[in-house]
């Protein structure tokens, strides 16, 4: 198949709240390995089947490290220069991966579920003592996963002001300018590697400890990735949960059904996160594009080595895999949605991120039966133009 | 040299498809659950680090007399 009309741009607009831009299934019916054009670094592909999204993503033919100090298509104007884990390839990636992945084994994470709900309870607390209406980005969607990665890596909570600011700034696309977006990375790689510095001067046993450690007597990793992935640690740790946490409440709060189902059984609290995991986009932009290494061909199309695919947001609606895609159903057979994404990048804190979010939820409906926004939906206020969605605010009394 | 013994409890799999993608010559999906390219093979740092990497431990490596390489627990 090939296709001689004009590239379409992608993304294909600002994202409104979380809609998922129709343009997706029309592709997916239409034109399932389509060429778009990026608002920088020129045109790339992007796949909207599910097997050809989980091909992208755990094909090692297609390179995350191609992508470095290369005009590559991309959503904004910087070309990345700074290496992370999330911009490398086997078996480099998984050096890295493997010296933290034993704290985010789902055993380990669900040893953390008590002090997760000690936290969630302490900070509802706060909230009710503060009287309605709250703010549960502020009283609870942010505090909760910035409490727990502070703890697992050793980061200071007392300095969440700052390293939120900064982290706000270096998830970016268009809320900042580039020159902000870099400060933002900057000043985060200054601040762990300040942490790093402590840590030589009197050791801990948490998860930077641990990557010093393994820098200074196993040499297993370079000053750079150690400073690098603990700032990856540090802002996927607490950014992509509590936005989702706050795109899961706004849903469920402004979905009657669904929450009125979920209350009469908190049994279903686990597979409604998965659920709003795969119906949720939590992407705000174009996301992360792949190099391929070699032609490999996709649905019948040849992507040509050298081409940039992206893997955007269909994936979780296809209706081939997911039937009814765009209802929101607790009780779906087989739900293995892509929300983490698939092969070697899978999400190293998918556990973490699922155990927090079962625990908010679970603990939300619990507490507090009659708890609504205290704003119509439509005036919940989203952030723009940030890789990540997510309510600004979310409003509620109970 | 002795070979490894691999294994993939496919009850725990959540199939993250993290093994069959770095290590892609050692495990495939199949229904979306991982499970062992061979039961046995040559000693690999590849099948380590698979069994390490996994979030659900779901990988077991062992060496000729059944001692366990990976994951470390």
């Amino acid at each position: 198949m090939t296709t001689s009309q004009e590239p379409r741009n992608y993304p294909f607009g600002e994202a409104e709240r979380l809609e998922l831009d129709p343009t997706y299934e029309v592709l997916r019916r239409t034109e399932p390995v389509a060429r778009v054009r990026l608002p920088y670094g020129g045109d790339a592909w992007l796949v909207t089947k599910y097997d050809d999204v989980k091909t992208v993503l755990s094909d090692l033919r297609f390179s995350r490290a191609a992508v470095l100090g290369q005009d590559v298509p991309r959503a904004v104007p910087m070309i990345q220069e700074r290496q992370s884990i999330l911009s490398m390839d086997p078996p480099e990636h998984g050096r890295l991966r493997k010296l933290v992945a034993k704290g985010f084994t789902m055993r380990r994470t669900e040893q953390l579920r008590e002090r997760a709900q000690e936290i969630v309870d302490g900070l509802l607390d706060t909230m009710e003592k503060d009287g309605a209406p709250a703010d549960l980005v502020e009283a609870l969607n942010m505090p909760l996963p910035i409490t727990i990665i502070c703890e697992m890596l050793g980061v200071p909570y007392d300095d969440r002001a700052e390293f939120r600011n900064w982290s706000d700034r270096a998830l970016a696309i268009t809320a900042f300018t580039p020159e902000e977006i870099t400060a933002g990375f900057e000043n985060l790689q200054s601040y762990i590697a300040e942490l790093v510095a402590e840590r030589r001067r009197s050791p801990t046993d948490d998860v930077l400890g641990t990557l010093v450690t393994a820098r200074d007597e196993g040499d297993r990793l370079s000053e750079e990735e150690l400073v690098n992935f603990g700032v990856t640690l540090l802002v996927a740790g607490h950014e992509t949960t509590a936005n989702q946490l706050g795109n899961f409440l706004y849903t469920l709060l402004s979905t009657p059904e669904r929450l009125a189902e979920l209350r009469a059984d908190p049994d279903l609290v686990p597979a409604a996160v998965e659920e709003l995991l795969r119906i949720t986009p939590l992407g705000g932009s174009a996301g992360f594009p792949r190099i391929a290494k070699e032609d490999v061909e996709l649905s019948g199309v040849t992507i040509p080595a050298g081409d940039a695919v992206f893997v955007g947001q269909g994936g979780n609606r296809d209706p081939e895999v997911f039937p009814r895609p765009d209802e929101i159903d607790f009780h779906r057979e087989n739900n293995a949605h892509v929300a983490f994404g698939h092969g070697v990048h899978h999400c190293v804190g998918a556990p973490l991120a699922r155990m927090e979010l079962q625990v908010a939820i679970g603990t939300l409906l619990s507490r507090y039966p009659a708890l609504e926004l205290a704003v119509p939906a439509d005036e919940v206020p989203f952030k723009k133009g940030r890789l990540v969605r997510g309510p600004r605010e979310l409003l509620v009394r109970w | 040299m002795t070979r490894w013994q691999v294994q993939v409890d496919r009850e725990a799999c959540i199939g993250t498809g993290m093994c069959a993608s770095s290590a892609a010559a050692y495990f495939r999906l199949e229904n979306g659950r991982a499970t062992a390219a061979q039961d046995f093979v040559e000693p690999d740092d590849l099948v380590v680090d698979a069994a390490e990497s996994c979030p659900m431990e779901a990988i077991l490596v062992r060496d000729g007399d059944g001692t366990v390489i990976a994951p470390e627990v």
